[in-house]
């Protein structure tokens, strides 16, 4: 596929991708997990239905991308859904990276643990946690990595101030 | 006592009345063999370690708050402090996802000239990772010899950059300047001496018995749990898994050179140090082969809007006196979008991602971090071992608590 070329929307990706392995997988588990996609500058995004984020993982971890390599959030505040969780997966054999995505709402946002697919994911959802108060149902230790555990906020947070006193 | 330390994964929790007999040590933040401020609470039975529960953070400075705060070409300096073993790998790494986002093409030359500066910093890691992971097994002398040959590198470093840690050389769209006169040939004269150097640390490491018996199946880790722990690096390939992202998702022009990717199955301390002394003979390879074959031409993309211009032309014409003055009053805009660029480091794959909303300041900016993974693998490692294999452990697997904190 074309590196220059954007592909937006869950139509024109599945047209042009309809044959890539991460994709099938997805499709294959449940149809309906695939909400949005997007291929953009070399780089395929999967947006999936938050509920149905730890299936999506099993089944692109069973299709071959085997090593979750990073996971983070982004606050889109003040749009809504305000925040994203972003996964970024590698696959030893195929080579290449694939970044699957949920959206979550502003208040009280939460989302499945990945460290039920992935140990991996524990430090991660912990620093996700931490810096951005998002809550992972089913984390083993989800406590404040970063920062003091009497901290107040969530500093990755757009609202939070850059600069100046608390 | 595990109210206030949590619980660890892959562990099961202790018998009942077992537990009351398990002592609880505390080691470091302050303390020679972590390698920085690192903090583990050991729960040992004996001397046998039964958990470990790493405490982090007490380096943490908010440095992805701080990039959403500044303009692109203002990140650079911040990626520095964040591995500062490793300065040109950071630089290389924010550089190439901000590229992608720009969809700027770099000139040849200076992707040859990153490759050289890339590896230059691997040695630069490795030189460190081999005289503080054998002085914390009681080599004290190697540490002396492997700091006289980063001395070198430090200097090329200072030559090229001004500066010996914290160069910042690696920009957006290139490189800050054309590299002095003198700097390929300073470069080709380390590189002829440091074969023999290797040699010279694995004379004093290799044979010793000490050293053999303190790494030697030692700090086990099976393929699946490299994988399963994000472990990546040398460590990872030390434990069986046959991946470097310069040979199989190349950047920078790596595709043009030939190297081998040291592997070992054995996965204990022994084999990190085998395949990372490997390491250090292919990057002097891949040096020389950049040295060879550097191309002609600019070190930096023809962009006036985002690549800073030349000093001689600031002074002389109009044109760029006004591109200078824009790119450092506000920036460039990137075109939105959201970007993930990974590289092989030398503690292994780190990642940026980089999110733009089209304004001139990155709107995210996360930084992926080899050492922040692998510290997680250290309970699978030390599990069951004796308390003075965990110094060994923690050397081998080369962690550094700038990139882990942020």
């Amino acid at each position: 596929m074309n590196n220059d070329k954007t592909l937006s929307g869950r139509a024109e990706v599945l047209e042009g991708f309809g044959e890539h392995p991460a994709v099938k997988a997805i499709l294959a588990c449940d149809p309906e997990a695939l909400i949005d996609a997007r291929w953009d500058r070399g780089e395929l995004t999967l947006t999936i239905a938050t509920r149905e984020i730890c299936a999506a993982a099993r089944a692109v971890q069973t299709a071959g991308y085997d090593f979750l390599e990073d996971l983070t959030a982004v606050d889109w505040f003040p749009s809504s859904p305000r925040f994203q969780v972003s996964y970024h997966i590698l696959s030893h054999s195929l080579k290449e990276y694939i970044r699957l995505r949920v959206m979550l709402e502003g208040e009280s946002p939460s989302v499945e643990s990945m460290t039920a697919v992935w140990p991996s994911a524990n430090y991660y959802e912990r620093e996700v946690f931490d810096l951005f108060g998002i809550h992972f149902e089913g984390h083993p230790n989800e406590r404040r990595i970063m920062l003091p555990d009497d901290w107040e906020g969530h500093p990755l947070r757009k609202d939070y101030p850059v600069e100046g006193y608390r | 006592m595990t109210e206030t330390i949590g619980t660890p994964i892959l562990a099961a929790p202790p018998a009942e009345g077992a537990k009351d007999q398990h002592m609880v040590l505390n080691m470091g933040p302050q303390h020679p063999a972590t390698h920085g401020v690192l903090r583990l609470v050991l729960e040992i039975d004996g001397e046998i370690v039964v958990h470990i529960y790493p405490e982090i953070g007490y380096l943490h400075t908010g440095i992805e708050k701080t990039c959403e705060a500044k303009h692109y070409q203002q990140v650079v300096p911040l990626t520095d402090r964040i591995n500062y073993l490793d300065p040109m790998s950071n630089n290389l790494c924010y550089c190439l996802a901000v590229e992608k986002l720009l969809g700027l093409e770099i000139p040849q030359k200076g992707q040859w000239l990153r490759v050289v500066l890339a590896e230059l910093s691997r040695l630069n890691s490795h030189l460190i990772w081999l005289g503080t992971h054998a002085m914390d097994i009681g080599a004290l002398t190697v540490f002396l010899y492997t700091f006289r040959e980063r001395e070198e590198i430090l200097r090329i470093f200072e030559g090229l950059a001004g500066q010996r840690m914290m160069t910042s050389y690696i920009r957006i769209g290139g490189v800050s300047m054309e590299p002095p006169l003198d700097f390929f040939d300073r470069v080709q004269a380390f590189i002829n001496l440091l074969p023999e150097k290797i040699d010279e640390y694995s004379n004093l490491l290799t044979g010793n018995p000490i050293f053999r018996n303190r790494l030697k199946g030692v700090g086990y880790l099976s393929r699946q749990d490299a994988i399963a722990l994000g472990v990546s690096g040398p460590p990872m390939r030390a434990s069986g898994v046959d991946f470097d992202l310069r040979r199989d998702i190349p950047y920078s022009s790596y595709e043009k050179f030939s190297f081998h990717v040291p592997i070992s199955t054995d996965g204990d301390c022994w084999a990190r140090y085998e395949v990372r002394l490997v390491e250090m003979r292919e990057s002097v390879k891949i040096i020389q082969q950049a040295l060879d074959g550097m191309p002609e031409g600019a070190v930096s993309a023809e962009a006036p809007k985002i690549v800073l211009p030349d000093r001689e032309k600031m002074k002389t014409q109009m044109e760029a006196l006004i591109h200078h003055f824009k790119i450092v009053s506000e920036g460039f805009t990137v075109p939105a979008g959201e970007v993930y660029q990974g590289i092989e480091a030398g503690h292994g794959a780190t990642g940026y991602y980089v999110v733009s909303d089209g304004s001139a300041k990155p709107y995210r900016v996360h930084m992926r971090y080899p050492s922040f993974a692998t510290l997680q693998a250290l309970e699978a490692m030390c599990k069951g071992r004796m308390l003075a294999d965990v110094v060994a452990v923690v050397g081998s697997i080369d962690i550094v608590l700038g990139e882990i904190d942020r």
